[in-house]
This record gives structure tokens, sequence and C-alpha cells, in this order.
């Protein structure tokens, strides 16, 4: 080379030691984290000199097919910052506790010496020292305490709260168990051994999409990400893929390169933007506007200009839409829809088991109406094996093929439709005619080819009174009630689109008709996108969903999930995807991932995290409806008709308080209540015992009759009275307080007693007719708050007693999501540094200590009466056809049947800690179950003690749940996912209730077991099993319902299908019935802004706080690796005209304001936010750089949630009906926050702090 | 001809999804120590925008690189000359300061847990890391993230320049507005202007495989090289007072492992292997106008199937197993073979041997009274229609020169419609054909393009050069047997604060 020269020698170059040296290490050991991220990544933890140096990820994932790009790397930026926490100055590195408590409390015991629980009642029943140690919460002050000292502290705590209030006043937070699931297990364990409550979190995080029960009966099921490389055509929704699905990106990116096209519809041009093929920037909050005019283009040209035969196959036996709705004429003479037609209803079918359950079909050969299997109907019958999709008569057993149209399709001539004419005349050649309907059997007679008017509400202008009145093709059915209109669902989802079809009506002319929904023309004023735009996505979507099979996906997230009418926009976008059959398909369906709420071992996980083990009954409460109500939200609630619309039909729970409902679904079983009643439960317990009540049936019998008179309140019906208060809270792996705490300020307030800037004035007082209202309220409720973690967040700033936790690096565990199918472990690097303990360790400690004082205490075994909701996947989703209130009389109260549970149960204090590190006898007895599909484990459970840890005492031996690896080592030894012989024997399970024989899913697998040592060697693709729905055999990718449609397997629904009509009283006194279109409330129905008057130089923007891209929720925001790689402060995004309105510049300060509370930041200007909207990305510590407010009276400003509050959507508050049913985070209102508005202003002086 | 062998790079541009994952992976193991929190070796910026330190695309300021002379038509440094590169070690008005990158920071996390009781909530402010005071923070090394259509950060992008009026204001509006994604590490040049402008003589390239190194010993932190490396990828550290840059994670290449930024690219856009290069025409190569220059380091770049190429090679003291890992190469692949990856602003002269995939952006839309359309004019994006325009990507990736980038991109997108037609055939043939041809990509080599590009595994990625350490450790007073017992004792000893 001319001039350089390359240097080989060795002797110059020996200095390179330099840096090799940095690199050298000791150890590698592999962990993940746990931050509710749905990663779930695997990574090699570096070790060097004994301490924590650096992460890289683990690059050994098995290959799934060599056809799909690989998994390695999975991490992200966000995890790879992990190790800083290690030894930060932000670690927790002892046990701490609020001076002023820490005082009060050694104070006392010296006052009681020999009496801890009489020293804790000293403190929290005098209202000064109360008062004292609840207003210093969150002012500093912490103090060192020793393991000692608060174990005590919190034992006595909880034994003077079970004496005094009844022990579900003792509640725990944890999110998301999958993540971390035995750290999760430890606290939720020792709670409900205690006998206290475990608080929701899918739900309460608005990461539960209600859409997902209405429609499929499930949770949430989704395609792992590798699936996505399937697809063909890719619409990505309220999704940022790139921003908050980082390990997972590629697959989107690399599907684009096999031929998939990607369209992002996103209000801001964002991450995710970056890879689409089109970027669609919609209104926010309007997404439903859009997809409800794809349907009407898809349904237009694809069912009735043309048909699809693949289409129309998959909707016939996979969706609703050839089941018979009933319409009952209303008093103007036009029709409204009703139920979906019975079997009851019939004479020749209302003998049948569950008749009342069991819903009909046309057969297009015969014109007979038929009970096709697989409804809910069968799947409660005594006979088993009739659950299934297979089109056959479940009397007869004969196959039949359902009537979808009642009127031929006819073909329409959509003006700016070239190719129209050539489809309807190619469609008149192709569809074989439907015979007319001859009389069925058994007297039904049908009378078809008629049409009737039938009114559709129209929510579009936010009002509830516009209704259209369109023609639906009909046929009259003899029912025993005498005759009654039916028509298809399909038919009424024809109309409801606005599909005329030849019809007369309130139709729109064509699609440009922008007056009528739900054309293409008409969405252009919600979303602000062209017609144009809606026809060719529609098209384009279908030609690909036809000739790939159903390869069309969407990946949906919070930007969807977070509003109000969550569910409409969900429904909207689902339609698309069952009328094309992209569901149940590899590289189709629906993807939301918005937390990582896969468990994917659940059956043996469950019962050790819930104690179910030992102890029946668990007290799970939904998180919502406890913040709403306790934390005394809805006192600054109106009525919820001012931001949501209705339909006319005037039901009760379609008008009214949106607390009055909430205490109906709590009396008529339909939501779970903790603390349960205005009483200490355990006095109330005694109290019948005293009066009488020998058995368990009679202590039930004389709780129902306090009920009954009223003597005796569900606690949300009285939630203000200090005798409902919660009054203990553990939080552990969340930052309760803030991250996920709508309406922050008030649970400041309301919980813990200390200062907040709320300044929003009640609202409630003379709307509520159902809670009580007390004038004055007690703030601080809790008496206790303890937080577990590994650093000073929000929450355990405010907390009164901080645990110093493990991190991610430090204990065992397990971890799974729903965007990969591997199953991989926690290990610890290093040992727990300094202080700390893992959960389960912190929890044992806890329960020991409790066990121990409770000697004491509370030697005898007490009864315990556990009140719990009408569950899902069980008998009781056939409890309540119709809505009845038995305290209006309108019914009996019946436990089970129209009211809540209830159960006793024995609860002995002095036993709790070996009952917590021994896996009880239930789990042997009984064996393990999943949404009502059972397998036995004894042998496996016997087997499991000869080589493994065991405890024994009383006599009896146990395997030992003492050790977090014992407690992994037998999740996985137990569940179908990880042994192949348990998923064998569910799907034998399976195959009883199916009457198909499914085992061939699990054959070639039942000698495979894994252990924790073989996850350490390598993660583990989890097995295929019954309880989740996708097939991963044979290389294959998992996708959601894919056994449903293979298998024929019914979804858990009232029909046993796809519901695209939901047809209880509720839904329909909503509107919400058929898919529709209600417009986000404005500024003014939210009342966000009454009191936070107008200034010259403020501007009101809709405040939304989407995923980031420096922060898992709030875990890693805080560590200066990404603080330095974002601005140093949780910024505010603002469009650059709206910034330039009110004078602000990039990196100004501003106040983000509402009555809600305030936040003081810096500004970030951008072309790339939209107008009218404000960013903070979720979530904010108000630990960091936060200035005090001149808003709120120099006061320190607080974080995003200051912003928000609850608001319950009291639609989704419906229970014992179908997939209406309660679940754990499966179903109930959630903590929706994106209806928000703020005002935002330039702060002039420099920051104070 | 002197053949050598280079450890290069390809990242794919069009799978950047702007993690830092890299940056993070890079900064815990390497420069996470007092004098170092500044340095970011391997960073990530958003396109449009101003990237770190701020405006570092800005020759005229900056003045790094090699500039040409006219007259002579040879290459000289553009920050020093004969006469002033003596007196630049004491003054040099281009280097850049502190302001330029940010002063860092961190947060008096400790008042968290200490505070006293007070009236109010306490909060942990932000401090310097040099100093200890309060610091108001306005700068970082990633200021402008996801900032598209800043009108302080995007706008004065200097690759701008080149558009017109109009096109420049769209890029604020919802019809362009639009961002990319730019990692950068050291390119470890063929031509470094770093090595030459070194007074010390500190700064190397290994002759094994190419990567640039500052000799810790040697350094006497003249900060010369910060000021000529025109990418501004070597740091000075203020606490040892040697500068520092990316080594490509030798330490992991000797002993076969990708380097940090590359095994945690969870994009999966990161490939490395080995070009072999003819090192006699290197500095003539690079004296062609900017427009020939992509052509002309490519030119420079020997085929490594080439019987004779080999021959030269081997007799060059290059292995076999070396020349056999550059035939696998993914970056020869990219580079060469499909010629789809080229190097960031080549018209620094420094024949940068990391190469870069443009990225396909999504198309441009259209308002029409408020209500918005895609300007679709395909199935997929279009050349024409693109967000960022192609004399934008020129600038960056082709000195300018579009016919290249137009080439690339129609490669590119003609994959895309092939692989599309294969899997559910939708789209008219003849189209397809069309496009292949006008992208200049068979069948067969279109789906060698996509394999690569979307199912390669780590092994595939990185083709990693077969490092003999025995012959790099043999000297008269060092040799493997004794390195093997003797590696890793005694106490080590930073690098002694150099001048």
């Amino acid at each position: 080379m001319a001039w350089i020269r390359d240097i080989f020698a060795p002797k110059q170059r020996q200095w390179e030691d330099f840096y090799r040296n940095r690199w050298q290490y000791d150890k590698i050991v592999r962990s993940t984290h746990g931050v509710n991220c749905t990663g779930s990544c695997s990574w090699n933890v570096y070790v060097k000199s004994g301490i924590v140096t650096w992460e890289l990820q683990a690059l050994d994932y098995p290959t799934i097919s060599k056809e799909i790009p690989p998994h390695e790397p999975r991490g992200c930026q966000r995890g790879i910052s992990c190790s800083w926490y290690l030894y930060s100055p932000l670690r927790v590195k002892h046990p701490y506790m609020r001076g002023a408590l820490i005082d009060l409390w050694r104070k006392a015991r010296q006052a009681f010496p020999n009496d801890p629980v009489a020293a804790w009642q000293s403190i929290v029943s005098d209202p000064e020292s109360r008062k004292r140690y609840q207003s210093a919460r969150g002012k500093g002050g912490f103090r060192r305490s020793s393991w000692a000292e608060v174990n005590e502290l919190m034992a006595a705590a909880n034994i003077h709260t079970v004496k005094r209030h009844g022990s579900d006043r003792i509640v725990g937070f944890s999110p998301i168990p999958a993540m971390s699931m035995v750290s999760y297990a430890s606290g939720a364990r020792f709670l409900q051994l205690m006998g206290g409550v475990a608080l929701s979190f899918y739900d309460w995080y608005c990461d539960l999409p209600p859409a997902s029960p209405e429609i499929w009966g499930e949770q949430t099921d989704v395609a792992e990400s590798a699936d996505w490389f399937h697809s063909k055509f890719v619409a990505v929704v309220g999704s940022n893929v790139l921003m908050t699905r980082t390990p997972d990106a590629h697959f989107l990116v690399e599907a684009r390169h096999r031929g998939a096209k990607v369209v992002v519809f996103s209000p801001d041009f964002s991450m995710a933007s970056k890879i689409a093929d089109e970027w669609v920037p919609i209104h926010q909050g309007q997404d439903g506007a859009f997809w409800m005019a794809v349907t009407h283009v898809i349904l237009k040209e694809f069912y009735c200009n043309k048909q699809v035969p693949y289409f129309i196959d998959y909707v016939k036996k996979y969706s609703d839409a050839p089941f018979l709705v009933t319409l009952s004429k209303d008093k103007d003479g036009n029709y409204v829809p009703g139920r979906l037609l019975r079997a009851s209803q019939l004479e020749a079918t209302r003998q049948m088991e569950n008749a009342e359950w069991k819903m009909l079909m046309l057969d297009s050969a015969t014109g007979k109406l038929v009970a096709p299997r697989g409804t809910i109907g069968h799947r409660w019958q005594t006979r088993k094996g009739e659950w299934n999709l297979k089109l056959e008569d479940s009397i007869t057993g004969e196959r039949f093929d359902p009537r979808l149209f009642l009127t031929q399709p006819r073909a329409e001539i959509c003006s700016h439709l070239k190719a129209s004419a050539e489809l309807a005349k190619e469609a008149a050649g192709k569809a074989a005619p439907e015979p007319v309907g001859a009389p069925a059997t058994g007297g039904a007679t049908t009378v078809v080819d008629d049409v009737v008017p039938v009114k559709f509400a129209d929510f579009s202008e936010g009002t509830s009174d516009k209704v259209l009145v369109r023609n639906v093709p009909v046929m009259a059915v003899d029912t025993v009630d005498g005759p009654v209109m039916v028509t298809t669902v399909l038919e009424l989802l024809l109309s409801q689109y606005g599909v005329a079809r030849g019809l007369d009506g309130d139709y729109p002319y064509n699609c440009d008709d922008e007056s009528l929904p739900y054309t293409p023309a008409w969405q252009e004023k919600f979303t602000g996108v062209s017609a144009g735009l809606v026809e060719n996505f529609a098209r384009q979507w279908a030609r690909t969903a036809e000739r790939s099979k159903g390869q069309c996906s969407v990946i949906i997230g919070a930007g969807a999930n977070h509003w109000y009418h969550n569910n409409l926009i969900y429904r909207a976008a689902i339609m698309p995807l069952i009328l094309c059959g992209c569901v149940g398909k590899n590289g189709g369906g629906l993807n939301h991932y918005v937390g990582q709420e896969k468990l994917a071992p659940q059956a043996s996980w469950a019962p050790i995290a819930f104690a179910t083990d030992w102890v029946a009954k668990a007290r799970l409460q939904n998180a919502p409806s406890f913040h709403y109500i306790h934390s005394d939200q809805w006192r600054y609630d109106t009525n919820f008709n001012d931001i949501c619309q209705v339909s006319g039909l005037g039901h009760g729970m379609a008008s009214g308080h949106t607390a009055d409902k909430q205490a109906l679904a709590v009396r008529n079983g339909w939501l779970p209540c903790f603390p349960q009643f205005n009483r200490n439960n355990f006095d109330l317990v005694r109290e019948a015992e005293e009066k009488g009540a020998r058995s368990d049936e009679e202590i039930i019998q004389y709780v129902v009759e306090r009920l009954k008179e009223r003597t005796l309140k569900f606690s949300m019906e009285d939630p203000d009275n200090p005798e409902s208060f919660p009054r203990v809270w553990y939080i552990w792996r969340g930052n309760a307080i803030l991250s996920s705490a709508k309406g922050h300020e008030y649970f400041l307030k309301h919980y813990l007693g200390t200062h907040n800037n709320a300044i929003a004035e009640e609202a409630a007082r003379d709307l509520v007719k159902e809670v009580t209202w007390h004038d004055k309220v007690e703030l601080g409720k809790m008496d206790l708050i303890v937080d577990l973690n590994f650093r000073m967040d929000s929450s355990a700033l405010y907390s009164d007693i901080i645990l110093p936790a493990a991190t991610h690096y430090e204990k065992h565990d397990l971890s799974t999501t729903d965007l990969h199918s591997f199953i991989h472990p926690f290990q610890p690097a290093v040992p727990p540094c300094w202080e700390s303990k893992s959960d389960w360790d912190i929890f044992k400690g806890i329960a020991y200590a409790t066990s121990e004082m409770s000697r004491q205490y509370l030697p005898e075994p007490l009864k315990d009466l556990v009140v719990s909701p009408l569950m899902h996947d069980t008998p009781d989703e056939i409890a309540q056809p119709t809505v009845k209130d038995w305290t209006k009389g309108e019914c009996e109260p019946i436990p089970g049947k129209t009211m809540p549970n209830f159960k006793l149960v024995d609860r002995d204090y002095t036993k709790i800690y070996q009952k917590f590190i021994s896996l009880g006898p239930n789990v042997r007895n009984n064996g393990l179950s999943v949404h009502g599909t059972h397998y036995d484990v004894a042998d496996y459970y016997d087997k499991y003690m000869l080589g493994n840890p065991t405890e024994t005492w009383d006599g009896h031996e146990y395997p030992s749940l003492k050790e977090a690896k014992d407690v992994c080592e037998l999740i996985l030894l137990l569940a179908a996912e990880t042994n192949g012989e348990m998923a064998y024997r569910a799907f034998e399970a399976e195959s009883r209730k199916t009457g198909i024989d499914h085992t061939h899913l699990a054959a070639d697998v039942r000698s495979v077991h894994f252990t924790f040592d073989d996850l350490k060697a390598q993660p583990r693709r989890y097995l295929t099993t019954p309880y989740w729905t996708g097939i991963t055999n044979n290389e294959r990718t998992y996708s959601a319902y894919c056994q449903n449609v293979e298998e024929e397997i019914p979804w858990r629904t009232l029909t046993g299908r796809q519901h695209m009509y939901l047809d209880h009283e509720v839904y329909r006194a909503f509107g919400e019935h058929v898919p529709t279109h209600k417009p986000r409330p404005d500024v003014n129905l939210t009342r966000d802004l009454v009191k936070s008057s107008p200034d010259g130089a403020s501007i009101v923007l809709n405040y939304v706080t989407p995923h980031g891209k420096w922060h898992i929720h709030s875990t890693f925001g805080d560590n200066l690796r990404m603080k330095t790689l974002s601005r140093g402060i949780y910024p505010i995004w603002l469009n650059d005209k709206d910034a330039d309105l009110i004078g602000i510049e990039d990196n100004d300060w501003v106040e983000a304001y509402n009555d809600h509370g305030v936040v003081c930041t810096r500004v970030i200007v951008s072309a790339r936010i939209p107008r009218g909207m404000a960013f903070i990305y979720h979530s904010p510590e108000r630990t960091l750089s936060v200035p005090k407010s001149k808003e709120r009276g120099m006061r320190r400003a607080g974080g995003h949630n200051s912003l928000t509050r609850t608001r319950l959507k009291p639609i989704f508050m419906i229970g014992g009906y179908g997939q209406f049913s309660y679940g754990f985070n499966y179903w109930g209102p959630q903590g929706v926050n994106r209806d928000t508005f703020v005002r935002v202003k330039k702060m002039t002086d420099k920051p104070e702090f | 001809m002197d053949i050598r062998a280079q450890v290069s790079m390809v990242f794919h541009l069009d799978k950047c999804i702007g993690c830092h994952t890299c940056s993070v992976a890079c900064k815990n193991t390497w420069t996470d120590r007092p004098g170092a929190e500044y340095m970011w070796w391997n960073n990530v910026e958003t396109k449009p925008g101003t990237g770190f330190p701020t405006l570092w695309e800005d020759q005229e300021h900056y003045k790094g690189g090699w500039k040409l002379n006219e007259k002579s038509r040879k290459l000289e440094l553009r920050s020093q000359g004969k006469v002033d590169a003596f007196l630049k070690l004491f003054y040099n008005p281009n280097q850049p300061g502190l302001e330029d990158y940010y002063e860092p920071w961190t947060y008096k996390y400790a008042d968290l847990f200490d505070a006293p009781e007070g009236d109010d909530q306490p909060t942990a402010i932000p401090v310097s890391q040099i100093t200890g005071e309060p610091v108001e923070i306005k700068a970082g090394p990633n200021w402008d993230d996801d900032l598209s259509g800043s009108t302080i950060y995007a706008e004065n992008d200097i690759n701008l320049d080149e558009l017109s009026e109009d096109e420049r204001e769209q890029l604020f509006e919802i019809e362009r507005v639009s961002m990319m994604y730019l990692p950068r590490i050291c390119n470890h040049c063929a031509n470094p202007s770093c090595v030459a402008a070194c007074p010390s003589g500190a700064i190397y390239k290994r002759g094994e495989d190419g990567i640039v190194l500052i000799n810790q010993d040697v350094c006497k932190g003249w900060r010369a090289c910060v000021s000529a490396c025109p990418y501004k990828k070597i740091y000075y550290n203020w606490k040892t007072g040697k500068s520092e840059k990316c080594i490509l994670c030798y330490p992991k290449l000797e002993t076969g492992q990708p380097p940090n930024c590359f095994q945690s690219c969870v994009g999966r856009i990161r490939y490395l292997g080995v070009l072999l290069f003819d090192a006699d025409r290197v500095p003539d190569a690079m004296t062609v106008p900017d427009h020939a220059l992509v052509e002309s380091q490519r030119s420079v770049i020997l085929d490594p199937f080439d019987p004779h190429i080999i021959e030269l090679a081997r007799a060059n003291g290059i292995s076999d197993e070396f020349i056999y890992a550059a035939q696998r190469s993914p970056v020869y692949k990219y580079v060469m073979k499909w010629k789809i990856a080229l190097p960031l602003h080549v018209e620094y002269r420094t024949m940068p041997m990391l190469f870069y995939v443009p990225p396909l952006l999504p198309v441009m839309g259209k308002l029409d009274n408020g209500t918005y359309d895609n300007e679709v004019d395909g199935f997929f994006a279009s050349l024409d229609k693109s967000r960022l325009p192609i004399k934008y990507l020129a600038r960056l990736f082709s000195a300018g020169n579009e016919e290249i980038l137009e080439s690339v991109i129609k490669k590119l997108m003609a994959v895309r419609y092939y692989k599309r037609s294969m899997e559910i055939e939708d789209l008219d043939l003849v189209l397809i054909s069309r496009m292949m041809r006008e992208g200049n990509v068979t069948p067969q080599e279109a789906e060698e393009i996509y394999a690569l590009t979307a199912l390669p595994t780590v092994d595939e990625r990185f083709v990693l050069p077969p490092l003999q350490r025995e012959e790099a450790m043999s000297s008269p007073n060092l040799d493997p047997e004794t390195c093997r017992g003797c590696s890793g004792f005694g106490c080590h000893d930073a690098p002694a604060r150099g001048a």
C-alpha cells in the first residue's frame, strides 16, 4: 500500500490485551427479564469477579423450521440495560420504612412489649397517628429497617386486619404472571392462604381486548410473531411494532421481503410506519369507522356482487353467520333484532336438554330448522361428545348445509365499480339457487322471501336517537309462543352495514354516499382517510385472503385498545378477518399484543399461585371495578351516558351512573366484590352460627337472608363506610401507584391520604341511586402499603415499607409469552445483592412471621365464607338467560344462579407457612384443569416425592415448594405444555367433550418432559395442548384457533362459533349487538377540564400515553442508559404547528394539566405528531427530574397517570351468559385512558425542584 | 497487486428498526467508565437529522476525511496540511468540543432514599458526570431520535441541500414526513484519514483483518485523528488523555464470536465477512470524481473465486481458510455480486469498509380537501413516490450518483414483487418480468437475495474469519506455548495519561 503499513508484529501489539482483558469473564448464566414486555427473551448474563458486568442475547433458540427466520437474537435496548440496576444508586439494598411510621411503631412496641398486634392497632385506630404517617407518604424520610422488624410489623398488620375487619381487606397487586410466574405466585399464594384478595391486571392495564371474549370466548389468543412471516397482507393498527415489539419486529420486516404487503394505521408517523408500504395517518381512536367501511366493501363486492366459495364455506362452519335471529315488532311497526332463536322456542326441540341454550340454523336443502352441534347447551349437557363444529343436526346426527341468505344475493351497481356488472353476471351464474323452505318437522312452518323494516341505530353523530329503518329479508317461524320473524345473522349484518342488495329502506345509494353508514365515503369525516383508500384496501385484502386461503392478519394494540369504545374498534377490524376466512389460519387472524398474558403452563401454575392446592376457592377481584369504587373515582364521575351512546330500548343497564351498574353487577354475581361485605366476614359466619346455623348451607342461607333484607350489603354498595375499606396492600413486580394507576392522584387522596393535585369536584351525589352516598369520606383508606422492589420507583417512594427484592439476575423463575412458543428460565447469576431476597423468599418470610404470630392471636381454625361470581367455563355461564335483580323482587336470590356463589372454607392461620411451602393434596386428589378440561396427576405427584425435596408435617408428606426452583420443577412436571403425558391426558379429556379424537396432537410427545435443567441448557418449545388453540406440531408456527378450525373444536361461546352478533339484552340495549361505530367523546363530555380554566397561552389537546421506546412501562426508563439515549427526561411530544400556537420551542418546559392533576416536563416538537394531540410515552416515574407546578400551587408535579381517571364501560359488567361470564383477567370493564384531554402551556419561570 | 483481507460489514437499513440495542451492547462492554461516558462507538441516527456529534457530516466545519487536490490529483487531509499540522496540535478550531457532543449526566438518585421528610415529594435532579454540579440537559448522544419532521434537527440535515424548496417543505407535512435509521460504527476504512493524521503513529490497521486500532500505549492524545475522521468515530478520553474508538470487538472476533453490536442486532440487519482488496490501488481509486467513487471502490475489491487472485493472496500470506471465508462472505454478495450495498459518504474518500443497503420507505401521500390518500402506483411502494427522495439517499450512499441508487432500489423492489408472485400469484406477470429486467435480477438471484435478507441464521450473517491467534503470538520473545500458561497473570494497568 502506498503510504499505510499494516501492523502484524506481535510485539507492537501486546497492548491489545488492554481490551482483551475487559472481554474476559468468569461465567455466563442464562436468565431473562420479567417486565411485561412480551419479549421473554433469553439472555446470557456475564459475571466477572463475582459482579454482573453486562448481558448479551442468547443465540441458541431451537429452530422451528428452515422455512422461517430464526428467532435469534431476541432482546432489546431496554433489556440490555438491566445490568445497570444491580449496583446502581437506585437499587433498594435493605428493608426501608417511612420514618414517621418507624417512630410510631417502635414507640408502640415499647408500649405493648408482648403484643405487636395491639401495638399496630394502637397506631391505625388513633386518628392522629394514622394521619401522621399517612400524610407523610411520598415525602421522603425513609429509614433503614431490618427484616425482623418489618416482618413483625407486617405480621401484626395482617393479623389485626383479619381480626378487626376480615381477611378480605388484605389485597395484593402484581401484574401479569407469565413474565415471572413463580414471583407472581409468591404473593398471590400467600394472600389466598390468608383469605386475602388478588387484584387483576390485564383488564386494569387495559391490555385485555374485550372483543376477544365477546367474539371468541377467549381472554386472548394470538399468533406468535414468527407466524407473521406467513402473512401475505398485514394491517398494523394502533400498534407500533418496531417500538414496542422490538425482538419480534424482524419477522414483520422479513415477511415484507417474502412479498407481504404491510399497511400501518397510525395518527403519527411512528417507527412502524417506516417499514410500511402504505402509511395511513388515520385520526386517533377512529379506526373503527375505517374498518366498518372495509367490511361494507367486502360484504358488497365479495358476498353480494360475487361469492367466494372459500369465504362462504368458512362462515357457515366457523361463524354465527347462519344462525337465526329473532325480530320483534316495535310500537311503531318496525322490527328490532332480538335473541338468537333457541331450541326451547320450538315445539319439536324444546324438550332437548339445555334447550334454552341451543341456537338454530336453517337447512338449505330441506328448509328445516336445525339445532346444530357445538353450542353452549351441548357443552354443558349431560351427554358428552356433541360439543363440536361438525355441521350436523344434533338430534338426527345428519349432516346439513346451513342457509346463509334468505334472499338471492343480488348484484348491485356501484357507480364507480367498473367490474361490478361483470361480477354480477358471474355471481348469478355460479351461485346455486337456494331452495325456498318447505315446512319443517315438528310443526314449525317457514314462510320465506318476505321482508320487514328493521331499526338500526346510527350513533355516528354522537347521539343516541338517530335510527335508520332498513328492510331485511325474513321468514316467519312458528314457535311455542306463536309466529316469530327471524333472519340469519349474515342477512342482518348486510343490512347493518348498509349493503342494500336491492332492498328498500335507509340504505346508502352506493359507496359514494357519505350521508349514511357505513360506506367508504361516510367514514372520511371520522378518519380523515379517503374513500378510495378504503376501497383499494378492502379489495386487496379480500383478494389476498381468497388467493392465500386466509393469510391476512391484523396486528393490533394499545393504540386501539385503550379507547373507551375499544371493543367496537376491535370488532370492526375482526369482521373482515372472519368474513374472509382468516381466523385459525397460519399467517392470518387478529394478533393483539398488549401485555404478556400468556402463561403457558397454566394448569399446574394456577393451583400453586392461588393456593387452590389447599383452599378450594380463591378471592380474585377485577381491579378496574375495585379501583373505580374504592379509590372513590366514582364520586367524581357523572352518568356514563354522557360519553356512551345507547339504543332506545330503555334497559336499566343502559343508563345511569356507572357505580350503580357496578352494584348491580356485584349483586347479580356478574363481577367479584372484595372486600365482600360492609361487615367482617368472620364475624358474619360466627353470628350465623350463634343464630343456630349448623351446616354450610345454613350459614350461607343466613347470609343470603341478611342480604335480601338489605341489612347486609356488598362493600361496593357502600364503599365509603370505613367497614368496607381495603386496609393492607401488598405490591410486587409492578408499579401500582403510578404506572398503571388510572386516576393516580385519586389514589394518593383516597387510598394514601397524602397530598395530591386533583381539583375535580364531586359529581355523583345526586346521580347514584344504589350506592350509599356519604357527604364526607375518610381519606387514607389503606392502613399499610408494602412494596417489594429492586429499584426506588414511584410506588416504592409512596409506600410505607419497601422490601428489597432480587433482580431478574438473582432468582429462579420461569417465563413465557404469546410472542413465541418457548419457555425459559430465570437463574441467579449472582446471589441476591445486599439484603435483597427473591419474591418467593420474601413472602415465605412474611408467611412464617404471620403463622408464628398467629399461634398467639388466631390459634383455632376459622370458617370463612368466600363469595365468587358466576364463572366462565363452568355451568354458571348458562345461569342467567335474562337480567333480573333480586333486590327489586324480580327473582329470588339464589346463590350461583341469580346471585354470586358462596362457599365456606377453613382457615388455619397457624399453618400458613407450612401450606405455603407444601404442594397441597387437592392437586393430587382432584387433578388439574383449565377451561373445564381436566386431567389426573396423582401418579406424577406421588412419583415426584420419591426423588425430590418434600415437606412432612402433621403426619403427611408433600412435595416441597420451599425453594423457587422446586416450584419451577413442579410446574414443569405437571403442566401439559411441558410434559407430553399430561398433554396426552388433556387431549383425551377434550376428546370426550367433543366426540372427536384429538390425541394424535400429543401422541408423539408422551415421553417428553422438560426439567429446569433442560431449560438452563436451551429454551424449549412447549407442546400443543387443548388449553391453547394453536398447533405447533410439524414445524408449524403458532397461530390462534387452528385447533378450532382443523379439529372442529368449538369456541367457548354461546353458539360455539365466532360471534359477529351478540344477542345479550344489554348488548341490544347499548346498540352493540351488531358491529357499529361510536365516535370518541369530545373534551366537554369527558369533563376533564371543568375547573382547569382556559388560559390565553394554553392549548387543549387529546392526551395519549403510547408504549414507549426507552422503557417497558416504568422499568428501564429510569436507568442512566435509557435516560441518556432519550432526552434525560420523560418528555411530552407536540406537533410543530400546535407548539407555535403557544410559543413553545423544542426542549422548552411545559405544564400539562387538567382537573385530575398536572405534569411538568420538557417538550419535543415534531411534525411527526399529528395536530391536536400530545403524547407522553408510557410510563414515566415521578422520581426523576420533576419540577414543581405553578398551576397547582408550587407542589411537585405528577406522572402520566396524574392526568387520567378510571372510566368503566358498564356493558362489560354483565355475566352469567355464555362468554359473558366472569373470568379473572378475562372479562369485565378495563382501565381505558385515551379519551383524555389536557391543557398545555409553557412554563415561563425557571423550573424549581 | 498487494492483496489484503479486510473484515467488512453490511448494514441492511430496510431491516433496521431503530432500537439502539447495538449501542447499549457496545456501551456496556467498552465505554461504561470514567472518561468514556460520552463515547458511543456505536450509535444510531434518525435521518433526516443532524446526528452525533451534531452535524458531523458538515465537513466544511469539521474538515474530516480527504480532499482531492485538483492540480496534483492527489489526496490531502482536509483537517491538516503540512504547514498547520503542528500548530493544530495545540489549537484546532475544527475539533468537536463537548458542546458538539453533550455533557454526560446522571441523577442524584440517592436523594430518593436519603431525603429527610419534607412537605413535598423528593425528586432526583440531573447532575453532570464530569463536575457533579446540577445540569440543564440540552443535548445527548441521540437527541433527535425519531424526530422526523423536526424543524430544528431534520431540517438542518445537510444531505437535504439538493432538495427543491417544495420537497423540503413537504418533509414537514403529512405527504412526505418520514424517517429512517442509520446505525454507525467505525468504518475500518481501507484509506483511513485518522491513521494518516496521527502525529504519534499510534493508529494502525491490523494486518490480518484490517481492523483500525489506536495503540493505547503510544497514543499521546493529540486528537488529530478526532478531526481527521470524517465520521467522527474517534473519541478523546478525558480521563486517560488518550483517544479511543470502535475496535470491532477484536477479542470476540479472535475467539470466533461476532462483535457485540452485531450479536445484539435484533433487526438482524448486520452482516460481517471478509473482503479481499488490492491495497496498491486504494489511494488512486479514491481520486476519481465523486460520481464515480462507488464504482471505483468496487474495482478495488477482488473476486475471491478468481484463481489468479487466490494465488496472489496466498503469496501475500493469506491462508486458505481466510480465502474460503472470503468466498462465503455475505458482504461480498451484497457489495459485489448483487451490488445493493453502498458505502456511506464515499466522497470522504476514506474507502469505508462498511456498506449499507438503502431502505424502502412508504409511498407519499396526497391531501384533497383535508382527506388523505396514498400516491399508490403499484402494489408496493414505488421508486418515484417514495417519501424520501432518491436525491437524498444518493447524497448519503453514492456521493450523489442517483443512477446507482435507483438501480439498487429497483433491484430490491423487483425481489419483493417476484417473491409475492411466487407466493400467491396475484400480480401481473408481465409487470413482474419487466421489473426484474429493470432491476437486473434473475429469479435465482432474487431467491438468493431473499434468503440472505429474510432467513439468515447467525452463521450465515456472520461468516467470521478464522483468526489464527497462535501465529499472531509468535515472535522471538513470545510464543503460544508460553502464552498458554502465562496469559492473564498479573495486575492490569490502565494506560497512563498521555501527553
